[in-house]
Parts: structure tokens; sequence; C-alpha cells
């Protein structure tokens, strides 16, 4: 690594590790990382909607090539339609105007809504209830062993435990007696299922921290003191080093103004 | 005009697309085609309202002396910047300003602002969570009735089952876990899906129809 | 005050001291463990290793840096597995922040593609990987929906350009391709409603092979899809990645990871151990005195 990715990899480092002070409490450190990347990625989401969307799909359609000679010579000026369109949006600054700004919005509500319909009710209702019924195969009974997915038993249960969750939250008839047993039935299974996703959530959560912990230490740390990289030199030490004693000298600073102000509670 | 039109352009254009995707005849098709790229190009515009209105929020700060205006300084310059190093790029060895060409993409500060300010903070703030889940685990995670037991049961034999120190009792747990994903918990999510798909599609129905409005907001 | 209302009452600054000392201890300490293989992950790398050299997969980079933990490892481990295979790849992003990770992949795969390599005892020559003929980036689009439902016309609707600015029939791995039913499956990697779309609106339209990797807070509720064949295979989270990169014969980031995972799952257990039995004793103690 050169010194100059390693400037930029101590940037990165350094970003890390103000964010992670915020475990500590609020702090400068952390704002300013926090400030820093909000203004930084809505920049680079303008760049983006500009260079991928708003200049290939609608400019470059209604000039000759240069930006600034919109529809002057365009080959499709009816793409002047959803520029006129998506401006109306813009009308919302204005109190007079800010009505205009729902026909483009009606439009995209009107288009999505329609999309929907079929497609959700085929995919996630349709198919659902398909695979429910028909992945029962009654050729072997409880199939390869109890824990086998496949066996018709497991299906059974998959059947009856969908039906019921269903049931659960069918608020139209009371719960209960035989419907009650069935809703019943059904909270257990959504208890299950969402103890499952809390598992997975648990090593989701983990994954996030041991990744950056993987990058401050193959990235940084070893960089820092790696001898064998031809491009080493005295100043990677010292910019890790530099960082690291700033970092301690602020806990060490907010340790002592804790415990000053355990000492007069009054103060 | 204010409030007929728009339920009137929802309800055609809402209609036009059930019909499209059952009657994909050519000369709908192509009036499909034109409604999906036009409509991505109306729905740019109204990200730009969000863009200005963060830069509206920090410009107000700045102005009204807030006691925190640093940190908006801090935001609009890396604002700034940022869209700048976007446009900026070298090309045949001279600096330039690129509006209609892509080389901006692949500038060096514009990606480096990604690498290495972008995308170790927003991961490192995602991180935090799993210090948050652990005190939670700590705290709240009680088996205080039989649902929460449930709960807690399922979640433990999913976080064991990769787990090689537990001999012999590790394909069991193993097992128990997969059957677990693919049959309680299918069947769980299954009716959440199916609800989803239900609700969603009544929604949208309610919406091409003209019952549900909030979407124009007030006035 | 017993000693477990006591624990109870500690400052939560020390949970997270105890979490964050087990995770970078264990992450010194160098050793491995195995990785069991699921059907749902198998089934992918199966699929993919059947594809013959020059066929297209579409790999949907569709999460932003803060999913990266866990969704890169599998992106790096399907992208390597491919290119050995010959297959080319169109990279697209429908993540806001995607195209930088897209970037980064793009950036890193092609450096380790020059390098030779054995997998499963076959040895793989380095080749130097081109823009164009091998992969091509389509870009950033927002409206996800909108855009699946757009390539599934034609990738140039959406995309007349790609993200470096070349038209699409300017490259030579577009030559005849005009939407899904030239390529052989879609792989998404996301980690949000993106996901969804993909199995309603992409695949529930167009009818591809679709296998999904995602994030561990999602995984589990994809298995009703898995269950149904609307998807052919399903990757959660780091344990996902680890596995195709244990079937792949590379392994990475993620099978380092999921060493470490070991123990922050004891150390999250033990919490809850200790919660509950602190719980349980404070209660009977109320319970007792109550009486």
């Amino acid at each position: 690594m050169d010194f100059e990715t390693y400037l930029w990899t101590s940037l990165a480092a350094f970003l890390t590790l103000a964010i992670f002070s915020f475990l500590y409490k609020d702090n400068p450190f952390y704002k300013f990382a926090e400030h820093l990347m909000v203004g930084t990625a809505t920049g680079y989401f303008s760049i983006l909607l500009w260079h991928n969307s708003l200049y290939p799909n609608l400019f470059a359609k209604l000039s000759d090539g240069h930006w600034y000679k919109v529809w002057l010579d365009s080959s499709a000026p009816w793409y002047l339609i959803p520029g006129f369109l998506g401006a109306l949006m813009w009308t919302r600054f204005s109190k007079k105007y800010s009505w205009m700004s729902r026909w483009p919005m009606a439009l995209y509500i009107g288009i999505s809504a329609g999309l929907a319909v079929p497609l959700e009710m085929s995919n996630r209702v349709n198919k659902q209830l398909y695979a429910m019924m028909s992945n029962i195969s009654w050729e072997t009974f409880i199939g390869s062993g109890l824990f086998d997915p496949t066996s018709a038993l497991s299906q059974l249960i998959v059947l009856v435990g969908a039906l019921a969750a269903l049931s659960y939250f069918f608020f139209s008839k009371a719960h209960t007696g035989a419907f009650g047993v069935l809703a019943k039935f059904g909270i257990w299974i959504l208890m299950i299922g969402f103890g499952a996703s809390f598992g997975y959530t648990v090593m989701a959560r983990i994954s996030l921290f041991i990744e950056r912990v993987q990058f401050l230490n193959r990235s940084w740390l070893k960089t820092a003191f790696d001898d064998a990289n031809p491009n080493h030199s005295i100043w990677f030490p010292l910019i890790f080093w530099l960082i690291v004693v700033m970092l301690i000298a602020y806990i060490a600073w907010e340790i002592v103004q804790h415990l000053k102000r355990r000492e007069s509670p009054a103060a | 005009m204010k409030r007929q039109i728009p339920i009137l352009l929802v309800l055609v254009f809402g209609l036009f697309m059930v019909f499209q995707y059952f009657v994909p005849h050519e000369s709908s098709e192509w009036i499909y085609e034109y409604l999906l790229d036009w409509i991505t190009i109306i729905g740019v515009f109204a990200l730009v309202l969000g863009i200005w209105s963060l830069f509206r929020v920090n410009y107000d700060k700045l102005r009204q002396h807030k006691p925190d205006r640093g940190y908006s300084v801090v935001l609009l310059i890396s604002l700034f910047a940022t869209i700048c190093f976007g446009f900026l790029a070298k090309v045949d060895g001279s600096w330039g300003l690129h509006f209609s060409t892509t080389e901006g993409l692949q500038s060096y500060m514009y990606r480096h602002a990604y690498e290495y300010v972008i995308r170790p903070i927003q991961s490192t703030i995602f991180s935090l969570l799993a210090f948050f889940i652990a005190s939670a685990a700590y705290r709240a995670f009680r088996a205080r009735n039989v649902l929460a037991t449930l709960l807690l049961a399922a979640a433990l034999i999913l976080m064991l089952r990769f787990n090689p120190y537990l001999g012999p009792l590790g394909d069991y747990v193993s097992n128990a876990a997969n059957w677990l994903l693919n049959v309680p918990n299918l069947a769980a999510k299954r009716a959440i899906v199916i609800g989803i798909g239900l609700g969603m599609v009544a929604t949208a129905l309610k919406v091409i129809l003209g019952i549900e409005r909030s979407y124009m907001g007030k006035g | 005050m017993t000693i477990f209302e006591k624990m109870m009452a500690i400052d939560r600054r020390w949970v997270f001291l105890l979490l964050a000392v087990v995770v970078v201890g264990t992450y010194a300490v160098s050793f491995q463990i195995p990785i069991r293989i699921n059907s749902e992950v198998r089934s992918i790398y199966e699929f993919v290793g059947k594809l013959q050299p020059g066929q297209i997969v579409y790999l949907g980079i569709d999460y932003d840096p803060s999913m990266q933990a866990e969704l890169h490892p599998m992106a790096y481990a399907i992208m390597e597995h491919c290119f050995r295979k010959d297959l080319r790849i169109i990279f697209c992003t429908l993540s806001q922040y995607g195209s930088g990770m897209v970037d980064a992949a793009i950036h890193d795969i092609t450096d380790s593609m020059k390098l030779d390599q054995t997998y499963h005892g076959v040895a793989y020559k380095g080749r130097e990987l081109v823009n164009g003929v091998d992969y091509v980036f389509l870009g950033y689009k927002p409206y996800f929906i909108l855009q699946i439902l757009g390539m599934g016309q034609n990738f140039r609707l959406p995309f007349p350009i790609d993200y470096y600015g070349r038209p699409l029939d300017s490259l030579p791995i577009m030559n005849g391709v005009i939407n899904y039913k030239q390529v052989a499956c879609v792989i998404d990697l996301s980690g949000g409603n993106i996901t969804d779309a993909w199995v309603s609106y992409g695949q529930g339209r167009f009818n591809f092979p679709l296998a999904l990797g995602t994030t561990g807070v999602m995984a589990a509720d994809y298995y009703p899809y898995l269950n149904s064949g609307q998807i052919f295979g399903l990757m959660g989270g780091l344990l996902g990645a680890a596995q195709y990169e244990q079937l792949a014969d590379n392994p990475g980031p993620a099978t380092d990871g999921m060493r470490i995972q070991v123990f922050a799952h004891i150390v999250i257990i033990a919490f809850i151990v200790v919660g509950n039995v602190g719980y349980f004793t404070s209660r009977r103690r109320r319970a007792t005195e109550g009486r």
C-alpha cells in the first residue's frame, strides 16, 4: 500500500473509531463524522441521479449532446412531458400552486397501484396458497426422519400452522371456542417464526461489527506496522499512533470530567 | 380541478396497468414502456426535493446562528464538494466540468469520497446495532410467559446451530434449526406474506377507485 | 439488593465492552471451525456450476455499505465462481449507494482473477477481465420496481448507457441480449424491499430462475418463496456467505467471521441466561416479600 492510500485508509479508520465513540456517549467526533457522512452521501447521490438517470434518460433525449441546449434540436421532444410533470413536483414549495404537484404524484401512485394488483395477488397470495396445498405428498408420512421438512407431516404442520396464523389476524370473529384454539396455535407458530428471525438477527448484527474489526486490523493496523511493504516509512506508525493517542486523550478527558461531576454533584 | 384530476389520473393509469398485465398487446406494450420510462424521470425530480430540503434545513440553521451550526457547515461543505467532484474530471490532459459525460463518476475524489468516507461511516453506524442487541439480550429478553418462551427457545436453537463445540448434540441442533426454519417459521412467514399480499392488493384497489386519497394531502 | 439485582442495574457500557473484548479477542486467535452446508445455499452453487461458459448471470448488487458485512462476501464468492467458470455477468444496482459497492467488487475481483488459482484441485489460469466483454455494469436507477419491470422489456429502456457512459449496443456482452430471456439466472443480493420486488415483479412476471442473498435479519422471511419454488436458492447472512465460500473452496471474510460469531453468540446466550436468572430470582423474592 502506498502512503497516499494509507492516508485515505487512516481517514476511514479515524471516522470508524469516531462513530464507535458514540457507544461511550454522544460527542463532537461522532457528530462530525455523522454530518460529514450525510453531506457526502447526499452529494454522491445527487451526482448519481444526474449522471445515471436525469441526463441519459431525459436531457440526452432532449438535446443534441450538449446539456445546456436542451430541446432545441432534440430527437424526442415528447420527453418534455415527463420533464414538465417532474418539474411540477417542485410546486410543493409554493403554498398557492402546491396542488399541481398532485398530478405527477397521482400518475406515480396510479401506475404503482395498477402494477401491484395483479402481481402481488399472483405472487404473494395465489402461489403461496398453491404451494401450501400442493406440497403435501402422502407417499411417506414422516419422510426420512422427524426433522425432514419435506415429509407429509411437516408440510401438514405448515398448512395448519399458516391457516392458524392467518386466523389469528382475523378479527371479524371472536377468538373463542374451536376458532380460539386455532388462533392460539397461530400465535404460537408466529412466535416461533419471530424467534427464528431474532436468532438470525443476532448473527446479522454481530457480522456488522466483525466486518469493522476486520477492516481496522487488515487495512489499517497491519499496514501501519508492515515493514515488508516497500513503501513503508516512519510516517505509517506515526499517523496510526497520532489517531489512537488523540482518541485515548479524548476518552481520558471525558472520564476525568465524569469523575469531577460525581465528586461535586451540586455543580 | 385540484382534486378531481388527480383521482381521474390514478383511476385511468391504475386500470391501464391492470389491463396491460392481462392483455399484453403490442400497442399497450408500447404505452407501458413509455410509462415506465417517464415515471422514473418524474420520480427523480421528486428525489431532488429531498436533497433541496436537506440543504434548506442546514442553511437555515446557519443563518439563524443555531448552537450546532458548525456541523451544518461540515454538512454543506461536504455536500457541495462531492457534487463538484462528480462533475470535475481530467479529460485529454485538461481539467474541466463534465455534465454530459460520466467521467466525473470515475474521478479520483468522487470515488475516494465514497470509499473512505461514506463506506466506513455508514457501515460503522449500522455496526453499533451489534452492541444494542447485546444490551437488549441482557435486559429485555425474558421468558415471561409461554409465548415469550417459545420465541426464546426458537432463537436459542437458531443461535446454536453453527456452534461446533456441542459434540454429539451438534447434528441434532443443526437439524432441529433447519426444520424450524423450513416448517414452523415457514408457516408463520407464509401467513404474513399472504396477509401482506392481500393488504397491498386491497390498498391498491382503494387507491385506484378513489376511496383512499391520503396521497393528496390536505387542501 | 441481591447480586442479581445489582447485575441488572449495571451500566450498559460494560455489556458493550464485554462484547467488544470477546469479538476482538476471538479475532486475534487463529483457528478454524467447520461450516455445515444447507441445501438452500448448495442449490445456488450447483445451479451456477452447471452453466456453460459464455452464459450470462445477472447479479443484482442491491445493497448499501450498511449491509456490506454480510452481502459483500456473497458477491465476491459468486463473482469469482462465475468468472472462473467463464460465465459473463451483468451487474446492476437498484440501491442508492450500491454503485460504489459494485465498483469496489469489480476492482477487487479483476485483480484476483489475474492470479492463477486452484479450487477443488482444479487449476484455473489467471486472466484479464474485460469490461464490456466479460461483464457490464449497468449503473443505478431509483424506483426499483419500475427498473425491474423495465429491464424485463429491454435492458436498454432503463439503461440506455452503462455506468461508464457507453451505449449498451456498443458492448459485445450485450450483443443479442435484450431482456431476462437471454439471462441464465438472476441472483439478487439485497437487504430490503428490493428483494420482495424481485420476487413479485421480476420472477413473478418474467419467470426467470431467481436466487436470493439476504441479510440475516430478513433471511427467515423468504423461506415461503423457497418452498413454493419462486426462488431456487437462498443465502442468509454471513452464514450463507460462508457456506458459499466453502462450496466454492474459496474461504474469505465470511468463513473468517463465522469463527468469531460462535463466541459472540455464546456471549449473547450468556447475557440472555444471566438476564433471565436475575429476572426470575428477583420476581420470586418480590413475590415472597409481598406475601
